[in-house]
């Protein structure tokens, strides 16, 4: 019997389910990287990438090593995101899913690779996108590699959108730093779910600076769909639905009558 | 363009590598010592390269949306006779100015001031040379209001692609996505003392060590240097400075700038930029770390 889920906003106690949504306040707890595939997909239909890399020690930080290897057993992941193929409704699909779970879901020299990678694969298959973002920015421990996977991944987009393949972004809690300032902010279409952190600095660094407290609700999904940033804010239990219709609305052959 | 000519290119970029690491080292400073120097508030920044390279500069203000970002500088002038794009991040001397400038840290509409005028550069055949010295962008409530992630998303996909020649110079701090965001370009070179990362050495402190007065501690784990870049195959070429520091005798390093802006010029310029566009994307489609 899995244990109940302790709602952090309204303190009410649920029965875990697949959507994780509070039946009471709406909020959406956290999923882990197969949990969030197993919504969105046909059942069996995902076939993982699994490309042999593993991160390195780029800048030789102290504990950087053993702090991957703990990350590892504590996630049941090799790294922050899982990517692979899919069809969604019988709609063929290239799928990337970050994990909090996993140091932050940060971005390092493999999470930028698989990214990447995902995304050229939507090139060369001509298949659009997904990719649900949840990471805390870039890597840190891998000093100026994990800046430059911002340039890659970016790079990447700029690729996709040459080949008129679309890039479809499901922002979840949080986004933040370096992940948001390159491929999260880069798709045709832009979904958050509802109350997920969306923002380049995150709040407490903001408070520090301004010397004040933030107002409740800022850089959640909400503000951004207000301020222009996402086009849609979708509840978790309406992703899969939109995601069909957006995949069926941006195929080469609109325009064509039928 | 064939793959053939593509090779071509691809030679002569690595011959301009070879003939430009022969400048002159003094010898390796530890990186808290770049890092006060990157910061010395009378270091040389874009508008004295920039002046000392052309002496016809025109600035050119605002982002046609919000309003002049005056931490971001850019505009035109002329180098031999050919006409470059200069952006660059605005730093103060002083109190005053360093408020006016916000201590060089961009909001949204400096990033997009400078996409406004990269693409006008790429529209009339402009090379660009950027400057970047800036501790960050600028995290603050309205900078995020109005999509300071979004600004610099955009910038790395736009520069990416630019059908010009990007040539870019970190002359001070290289603070990461601020920086970054003027950052994607054919050549990436680092003055001496410079310093480039994905965080300050103060936020590495809090965060990695727990500790933020392990300011120097953090500096020298982040590998963050331009000897660092170097060895990491990340930039160019590192360009000397006076052996006490750029702001000692500004025209000893902004000498050599010019010798490789007017260098790389006359390579780049010659070349088709839809190959150009390829190598650099293919650059950085390489930089990893697994």
């Amino acid at each position: 019997m899995p244990p109940f889920l302790d709602c952090p906003v309204c303190h009410s106690k649920m029965e875990p389910t697949p959507l994780k949504v509070c039946p009471e306040c709406n909020y959406h707890h956290r999923l882990e990287a197969n949990e969030r595939i197993a919504l969105l997909v046909d059942e069996g239909s995902f076939k993982e990438f699994k490309p042999e890399l593993s991160s390195q020690n780029p800048i030789d930080l102290e504990g950087y090593g053993e702090k991957l290897r703990l990350s590892q057993e504590k996630a049941q992941l090799k790294e922050a995101v899982v990517t692979g193929e899919c069809t969604i409704e019988g709609l063929k699909a290239i799928l990337a899913v970050m994990s909090f779970d996993f140091m932050g879901g940060s971005m390092g020299g493999v999470v930028g690779e698989m990214i990447t990678r995902a995304m050229l694969e939507g090139v060369n298959q001509r298949t659009p996108v997904i990719i649900c973002t949840a990471s805390g920015g870039a890597r840190m421990q891998e000093g100026i590699f994990s800046l430059m996977q911002m340039a890659k991944t970016a790079c990447a987009a700029a690729q996709l959108e040459q080949a008129k393949v679309p890039l479809f972004i499901v922002l979840t809690h949080p986004t933040t730093g370096g992940v948001t300032a390159s491929f999260a902010m880069l798709g045709d279409v832009i979904l958050a779910e509802p109350g997920a952190l969306i923002g380049f600095a995150g709040p407490r660094v903001i408070e520090g600076t301004i010397g004040e407290k933030l107002p409740e609700g800022f850089q959640r999904s909400e503000f951004q769909l207000e301020r222009g940033f996402v086009d849609a804010v979708v509840p978790r239990d309406a992703l899969r639905q939109t995601l069909t219709f957006l995949i069926k609305t941006h195929r080469r052959e609109n325009g064509k009558k039928e | 363009m064939g793959k053939k000519s593509e090779e071509r290119l691809k030679a002569s970029l690595k011959r301009l590598e070879e003939i430009s690491t022969s400048n002159p080292s003094v010898k390796e400073r530890s990186a808290w010592e770049c890092v006060l120097l990157s910061r010395q508030p009378n270091r040389p920044g874009a508008l004295d390269y920039i002046d000392y390279l052309c002496d016809d500069f025109m600035e050119l203000h605002g982002d046609r949306n919000f309003r002049d970002d005056l931490a971001m500088v850019g505009g035109i002038g002329t180098i031999d006779g050919r006409a470059v794009t200069f952006i660059g991040n605005r730093k103060g001397r002083n109190l005053r100015e360093n408020v006016a400038y916000n201590y060089g840290m961009s909001n949204p509409e400096g990033y997009r001031k400078a996409l406004r005028l990269a693409k006008q550069a790429e529209k009339f055949s402009r090379p660009i040379i950027c400057f970047i010295d800036t501790p960050g962008a600028y995290p603050g409530v309205g900078s995020e209001e109005r999509g300071i992630g979004e600004a610099i998303a955009r910038n790395l996909k736009e520069f990416s692609t630019l059908l010009t020649p990007i040539l870019i110079f970190v002359i001070g701090e290289g603070g990461s996505g601020g920086a970054l965001g003027i950052g994607i370009g054919d050549k990436l070179y680092m003055l001496e003392n410079a310093v480039y990362s994905v965080i300050t050495p103060e936020g590495f402190a809090s965060i990695l060590l727990r500790d933020s007065s392990k300011t120097q501690e953090a500096a020298e784990a982040m590998k963050m240097t331009a000897h660092d870049l170097k060895r990491f195959n990340i930039i160019n070429d590192i360009i000397a400075e006076d052996p006490q520091g750029a702001h000692h005798n500004p025209l000893f390093s902004a000498k050599i700038v010019k010798d490789i802006i007017r260098r790389d010029l006359a390579t780049l310029c010659n070349k088709s930029v839809t190959s150009l566009v390829r190598y650099r994307m293919r650059k950085i489609r390489q930089i990893s770390s697994f």
